[in-house]
C-alpha cells in the first residue's frame, strides 16, 4: 500500500530561509565575492571543477559559496547544473606534451630536458600555520628568470627509447571512447571509461585506495615518472568551419606513474604505467588516480586480483561521491511506512521466537 | 588544373590565419576585447543567426599522454554566429559563459573575412590581443623558470 503523507511545507520553507541566513552569517562581515573564491581558494575551486566534472571557475566558486564550503554539496550542485546544458561536442584530445608548464617534477630522473620546475608547491614548506596570513600583509611579486622556452618531452618518452617501459595505451577495437555520462556502467569496464570515472572520482576515496596499494593490498612498486601542471589548448571540430576551432586554454594536472613489473605469462619484465589526468591543479588526486589506474589494470597483466584497489566494480562503482552521498544521505529522508512494515515484521518474528523458546523450555522440562 | 594545388595551399594559409585570429579572440579576457573593440570604433551591422548560447564540450585526453583518447570531463563553452549586411558569416566559440563576448567575437570573425576590413581588424584587435597573451605567457614562463632546480654536486675527499 502506498500512503501519501502531506505536511511540512512551512517547516521546509522556514528551514531554507534559516539556511540562507546561516550561510550569510554575521551581516557585519563582508559577503564573499566569487572572484575572491576563484583567486584565493583556487584549489577548492579546482576540486569542485574536477569532481563536479565541469570546467568553469566561476560556477565552481558559486557552488562553494552556495554550499557554505561543503565540497561534496558544491560538487553535487555543479553536476546538477551541467545536466541543464546542451552538448556541443567532444574536444580534440588535449596535447599535454605541449603544455604551458607551471610545475613539472620527476622522481625518476634528476636531469631531464626542460628540468625540474617546482612551481607554486606546498612541498618543502614546514606546515606551520602562518599568523601573517590572518591579516592582509603585502605579498612579494614572484621571482623571474627570463629564458627561451625549452621543449619539455614527457619523461615516459625518454624511458620508451630503451624499450623498458610499456607504450602509451593504444586504442581498442572501438575507435570512439566510451562516455559514462551517456552509457550505463558495465563491468568489466574498458580503461578509457575507467579513466573517465577516476578523473571525476572522489579524491579522498581514491587517495585511500592508492595508499592501500602502497601498504601491500595489491602492491604496485610505483615511482613518479612525472607530474606536470599547466595549461593546454582545447580545440573542437565543428561542421561549420574547415579547421578545429580553438576554445581557449584549461589548466590540468597530469601524473605518469611508473611501476616495476616482474613480468607474467602475458607480458615480459618491464616498467608498466598508471596514468592520471585531472582538471585544475590537483596533484594529490592525479597521483592517486594514476596508482588506481595501474592497480585496476591487474587483469591486463595477468596479475592476481587480491585487493580492493584491483577490483573494478569495487573502485569505480564507489568512486563517485555524488552517487555515494545520494544513497547514504537518502537514509535520513522519511521512511515511515517502510519502517512500520519492518516493525510489524520484527514484532511477528519476536513473537515466533518467544513461542519457540517457550516450547523448547517446556520440552526440556518434560524430558527432565 | 595546374592552379588547383596553389588554391589549396592558399586556402590552407587563409584557414590558418583565421584560426589564429579566432584563437586570439577566444583566449582574450572579455574586458580587453571590449576595450579594443570600442577603441577601434568600427561601425557594423551584424544579425545574429545562432545563439549566443552556452553548452558543454566534453574534454578529451589521451592514455599515458599520447595513447588512446578518453573523456575526462566537460567545460562550459559559449558560441554565436552572426551575418553582416554584406553577407559574411562569422562564428565564435570560447570557454566560459560570456554571451556578449561570443557575439562580439563572431562579428569580428565576420569582419576579418571582408577584404576591406581584415587589415584593420588584425591591426586594431587581433595583434594587440595576441601581443598581450604572448606577454602574459612570457611572464608566466619566467616565473616558473625561477623555480627550476639547479642541482650541484658536493665534492668530497682530497682529490
Amino acid at each position: 500500500m502506498y500512503v501519501a503523507v502531506k505536511g511540512g511545507e512551512v517547516a521546509i520553507d522556514n528551514a531554507h530561509r534559516l539556511l540562507a541566513d546561516r550561510r550569510r552569517g554575521d551581516r557585519d562581515v563582508p559577503a564573499l565575492r566569487l572572484d575572491q573564491i576563484v583567486e584565493q581558494l583556487a584549489l577548492a575551486v579546482d576540486r569542485v571543477m574536477a569532481e563536479g566534472s565541469l570546467y568553469d571557475r566561476e560556477l565552481a566558486a558559486l557552488a562553494i559559496r552556495q554550499a557554505r564550503g561543503d565540497m561534496i554539496e558544491a560538487i553535487f550542485l555543479t553536476r546538477a547544473y551541467r545536466t541543464t546544458l546542451p552538448r556541443f561536442g567532444y574536444s580534440r584530445p588535449v596535447e599535454t606534451g605541449a603544455m604551458l608548464v607551471e610545475r613539472r617534477v620527476s622522481a625518476t630522473y634528476k636531469d631531464l630536458p626542460g628540468g625540474q620546475l617546482l612551481g607554486p608547491t606546498f612541498d618543502y614548506t614546514h606546515r606551520l600555520l602562518d599568523p601573517e596570513l590572518a591579516g592582509d600583509a603585502p605579498v612579494e611579486a614572484p621571482a623571474v628568470r627570463p629564458e627561451a622556452p625549452e621543449p619539455m618531452p614527457r619523461v615516459t618518452e625518454i624511458l620508451a627509447q630503451e624499450g623498458l617501459i610499456e607504450p602509451d595505451g593504444a586504442a581498442g577495437a572501438g575507435t570512439e571512447p566510451g562516455d559514462i555520462t551517456r552509457q550505463p556502467a558495465e563491468y568489466p569496464m574498458d580503461r578509457d571509461v575507467r579513466l573517465q570515472a577516476l578523473s571525476r572520482g572522489d579524491e579522498g576515496f581514491l587517495l585511500a585506495l592508492a595508499y592501500s596499494t602502497q601498504r601491500g593490498f595489491g602492491r604496485t612498486h610505483p615511482f613518479v615518472g612525472e607530474i606536470r601542471i599547466g595549461e593546454v589548448d582545447v580545440e573542437l571540430d565543428v561542421p561549420e568551419l574547415p579547421f578545429a576551432v580553438p576554445l581557449g586554454r584549461i589548466r590540468v594536472t597530469e601524473c605518469q606513474m611508473v611501476n616495476q613489473f616482474k613480468g607474467s605469462m602475458k607480458a615480459p619484465p618491464q616498467f608498466t604505467r598508471g596514468y592520471g589526468l585531472v582538471m585544475g591543479q590537483s596533484e594529490r588526486k592525479a597521483m592517486a588516480m594514476s596508482l588506481c589506474d595501474r592497480a585496476l589494470r591487474a587483469a591486463e597483466f595477468g596479475e592476481d586480483i587480491v585487493a580492493p584497489a584491483q577490483d573494478q566494480e569495487f573502485v569505480i562503482a564507489h568512486s563517485d561521491n555524488v552517487q555515494a552521498t545520494g544513497f547514504v544521505e537518502h537514509l535520513k529522508l522519511p521512511h515511515y511506512v517502510d519502517f512500520q512494515a519492518e516493525l510489524g515484521l520484527v514484532r511477528q518474528m519476536r513473537t515466533e521466537f518467544d513461542e519457540r523458546r517457550g516450547a523448547s523450555a517446556e520440552r526440556k522440562e518434560a524430558a527432565e | 588544373m595546374a592552379s588547383a594545388p596553389r588554391d589549396r595551399s592558399r586556402d590552407q594559409e587563409e584557414n590558418a590565419r583565421r584560426k589564429a585570429a579566432m584563437a586570439a579572440l577566444s583566449a582574450a579576457p572579455a574586458e580587453d576585447l571590449r576595450a579594443l573593440w570600442r577603441e577601434a570604433g568600427i561601425c557594423v551591422e551584424a544579425r545574429t543567426l545562432r545563439g549566443p548560447e552556452t553548452g558543454l564540450v566534453t574534454l578529451r585526453g589521451r592514455m599515458g599522454g599520447g595513447g588512446a583518447p578518453f573523456n575526462f570531463g566537460e567545460a562550459t563553452v559559449t558560441r554565436a554566429t552572426v551575418r553582416l549586411a554584406t553577407g559574411e558569416i562569422g562564428h565564435a566559440y570560447a570557454l566560459g559563459r560570456d554571451r556578449e563576448k561570443a557575439t562580439l567575437s563572431a562579428t569580428i570573425d565576420a569582419l576579418w573575412q571582408r577584404a576591406d576590413m581584415r587589415a584593420t581588424v588584425e591591426e586594431r584587435i587581433i595583434l594587440p590581443l595576441a601581443a598581450r597573451a604572448a606577454q602574459a605567457e612570457a611572464q608566466q614562463r619566467a616565473e616558473t623558470a625561477a623555480t627550476r632546480v639547479d642541482f650541484f654536486t658536493m665534492v668530497r675527499g682530497e682529490d
